[in-house]
């Protein structure tokens, strides 16, 4: 009968495939772990993970400030002022932003003289970088550190078979920062300032820029290397995705909707469908 | 199937157009009385949301467009603009990336069914090269369109992929100059591509509607394999049958493609896309996105560069040619025990060339690529053209309605089979 040496067809295919992917696999592995020296960083747990994650705006807020204090002395974050003001986001107020902006002095001009004039920041400028270009970073600092707008989304590790599979069924987006929060805390040689255990090679261009108490926090927050290195790269993940919460709450609409949407078509079809046999289609 | 449409408008005004200009009897012929068999199966219906893609890509495309600057020094911050400060341009933009990756999903899924099913054997073929065809366009546009946000594998993997074609003896270091417009991929590179990426899905939509138009000529294949003997008994028409199943087989299609715009939508993109392009750093792994890893891996697993380009575009365009390839009479891969395990057996093949693709092409990789790109051609060449003649097939049912009513086999796949046969 059909019915059976078909599916004994694709029980064979299946079987095939197994043992195909598992032999392809089992060779592969041994001969890659030398490429691999660096260990793989640890998942964090994230508020902003998962369907409902939202981000912790007193995080958010703490992260700000070890940018601000630590960070930005070498990094740029091509973001403006105001955006951290926005829903979704630290959620400063308008006046807070206001002052924060006034403190930075911007370039700006020509003027009607034709020169060039510094003033006091206003929201809608993006923060400026403390070098002139990247040559006079590259020059201060041995490398040009990389920009920090999207930092946290151009970073990934390798997840490796299967667990790429796995991913995105159970939503794992967060591998920027949990590779950011395991390189600030990857530091592991004391003799050698720039040794990383996490940083591709080993060799990275940036000493360890946290230890334990080098930020205040106001909130009474555990002034510890973990919790800055948490609180910033839960920042910086914002700064790369500052939509992260209106799309995730779109995007539950979005599904409830769908799946509402499916299960009617699905009743409608079978109802449509119900006449249809063998013989002609009764038609009524 | 087609020919002069019996449709009347019921308005006075439709019957004065539709004696001036029949659209009206076009669409009424080719999706309201068409007649579909009753047995297809939900594989089927990838066809239908192949075109919502299509129209899903352009529209969302032509708004990014207005939005988008196709120079080198602002490519990379437009595409952020977009992301930031645009009105809801983060959607827009993870809708057609994410949209290019559902696209080829859905092809590849219509693909195998056509190859499973024999959908390409007589009268199909002509049908079934449009597909080849658009097919090829769509890998164009894809590559076209993901140099556009200019990060550095949009860089890298345009310099790459256009340096293929220096492998041609003689003319192929010209034709890299003259494809890049300088001497690097750089600013003209990127306004060429603009323009083509633009242009290019309206070429697609030129050859849907004659692919859709053989389609209407032809008929369609079924599961079963057997022709159409019986409008009555074989067929149902278009609207309502196809239409609603065809509905709720989009509707779980677009719960996939939302999963991935509002949860993932980043999973299947490269980081180092998120990195300005920058022709002085060149990235550790140059990887194309994982609808092109197949043919990427064919390309590495042919220790000469000329020989892997030709076994690449070779590796597409024999499908061209399976309709002449394939010599069984049978068209159903149901009725060919033997088929069914070579056939499965390629699409682990291809499966597992898209993952040595994304590897390094070191040590046992490039062993393994070798053996499944081996086993990739040797498919279409020896096992097709062999098994046609050697092969014992079952019985096939002597009409659709038939098949429709031995439902044991169909079970598994047809959907049109699990309605009661209750009378209504
Ligand atoms: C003294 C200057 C300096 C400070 C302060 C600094 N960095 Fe860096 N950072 C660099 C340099 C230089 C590099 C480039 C390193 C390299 O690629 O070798 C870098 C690179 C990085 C990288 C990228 C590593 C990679 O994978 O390419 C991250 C992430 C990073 N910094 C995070 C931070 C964070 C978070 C802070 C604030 C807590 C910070 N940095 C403070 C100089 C600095
Ligand atoms: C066959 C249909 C199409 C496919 C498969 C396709 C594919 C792609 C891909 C893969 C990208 C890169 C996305 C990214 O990683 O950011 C892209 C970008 C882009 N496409 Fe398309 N596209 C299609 C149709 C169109 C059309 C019709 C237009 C406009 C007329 C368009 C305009 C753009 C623009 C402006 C970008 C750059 C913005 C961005 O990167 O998001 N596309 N396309």
């Amino acid at each position: 009968m059909t019915f059976r040496t078909h599916t004994l067809g694709w029980l064979t295919a299946a079987a095939a495939s197994l043992l195909l992917s598992a032999s392809l696999l089992s060779v592969p592995v041994s001969a890659q772990e030398g490429a691999h020296e660096q260990p793989t960083p640890a998942r964090q747990s994230w508020t902003f993970a998962g369907p409902f994650g939202k981000f912790d705006r007193a995080q958010l807020q703490r992260g700000f400030q070890v940018y601000k204090e630590v960070c930005s002395n070498c990094h740029s974050l091509s973001i403006p002022f105001r955006t951290l003001a926005q829903p979704g986001g630290p959620e400063y107020s308008e006046a807070q932003i206001k002052a924060l902006a006034a403190s930075y002095k911007v370039k700006d001009g020509p003027n009607e003289a034709g020169e060039m004039f510094e003033r006091a920041g206003r929201p809608s400028d993006n923060f400026p970088w403390a070098f002139a270009n990247e040559q006079a970073a590259a020059a201060a600092l041995g490398k040009s550190p990389p920009e920090m707008n999207l930092l946290a989304k151009a970073r990934k590790y390798e997840r490796g078979f299967p667990l790429f599979l796995i991913d995105p069924f159970i939503q794992y987006q967060e591998l920027g920062p949990d590779y950011i929060y395991a390189l600030l805390n990857g530091y592991s040689k004391a003799d050698d300032p720039n040794y990383n255990d996490y940083y591709p090679g080993h060799k990275i261009a940036m000493g360890a820029p946290l230890s334990d108490g080098v930020v205040t926090y106001t909130d009474g927050s555990p002034q510890t290397l973990q919790q800055y290195a948490k609180d910033v790269a839960s920042f910086l993940y914002w700064a790369a995705e500052p939509s992260m919460e209106a799309r995730k709450k779109m995007g539950f609409r979005v599904m409830v909707f769908l799946i509402i949407f499916a299960g009617l078509l699905y009743f409608t079809k079978k109802k449509v469908w119900a006449d249809v046999h063998g013989d002609a289609v009764t038609t009524h | 199937m087609s020919g002069p449409s019996t449709y009347v408008p019921k308005s006075a005004l439709g019957r004065w157009f539709e004696s001036r200009l029949p659209i009206g009897g076009l669409i009424h012929s080719s999706f309201v009385v068409y007649p579909t068999p009753k047995n297809l199966n939900y594989f089927w219906a990838f066809g239908g949301i192949l075109s919502l893609m299509l129209v899903a890509q352009i529209i969302t495309g032509v708004v990014l467009a207005m939005h988008y600057t196709p120079e080198a020094t602002m490519a990379f911050s437009s595409v952020e603009n977009i992301m930031r400060n645009v009105n809801y341009g983060w959607l827009l933009r993870y809708l057609h990336a994410n949209g290019a990756s559902m696209f080829f999903f859905a092809v590849y899924v219509h693909i195998f069914r056509g190859m499973f099913y024999g959908s390409y054997k007589a009268p199909r073929e002509v049908l079934w090269i449009l597909g080849v065809i658009i097919f090829l366009l769509m890998m164009a546009t894809a590559f076209m369109g993901y140099v556009l946000p200019w990060g550095q594998m949009s860089f890298w993997g345009a310099t790459v992929i256009t340096n293929l074609f220096s492998a041609l003896p003689g003319i192929g270091e010209p034709i890299v100059t003259w494809l890049w417009g300088g001497y690097s991929v750089d600013n003209p590179t990127l306004n060429r591509f603009f323009a083509l990426h633009y242009l290019l899905p309206f070429m697609i939509v030129g050859v849907v509607i004659l692919h859709v138009w053989a389609l209407h000529v032809t008929g369609q294949n079924n599961p079963a394999g057997v022709e159409v003997k019986s409008v009555e008994r074989d067929t149902v028409p278009f609207t309502p049958y196809a239409t609603i199943k065809d509905a709720f087989a989009m509707v779980v299609f677009l719960i996939l493609y939302s999963w991935f715009v509002f949860y993932v939508p980043n999973y299947l993109g490269d980081a180092d896309n998120y990195i300005v392009a920058n022709p002085l750093v060149t990235p550790a792994h140059i990887v194309p996105e994982w609808y092109f890893l197949p043919f990427y891996a064919i390309l590495r697993s042919i220790p000469s560069k000329l020989g892997g380009v030709i076994a690449m575009f070779g590796s597409i365009a024999i499908l061209a040619f399976l309709p002449w390839l394939d010599t069984s009479k049978i068209r159903s891969g149901r009725f060919r025990p033997l088929f069914q395990i070579f056939f499965f057996g390629f699409v682990i093949a291809a499966m597992g060339l898209g993952y040595l693709g994304s590897k390094p092409p070191e040590g046992a990789y490039v062993i393994a690529g070798r053996l499944l790109s081996v086993y990739y051609f040797a498919y279409f060449l020896v096992i097709l053209p062999l098994l046609g003649l050697f092969e014992t097939p079952r019985t096939l049912p002597a009409t659709i309605a038939d098949d429709v009513l031995a439902k044991g086999g169909s079970a598994i796949l047809a959907g049109a089979a699990q309605a009661p046969s209750t009378k209504g």
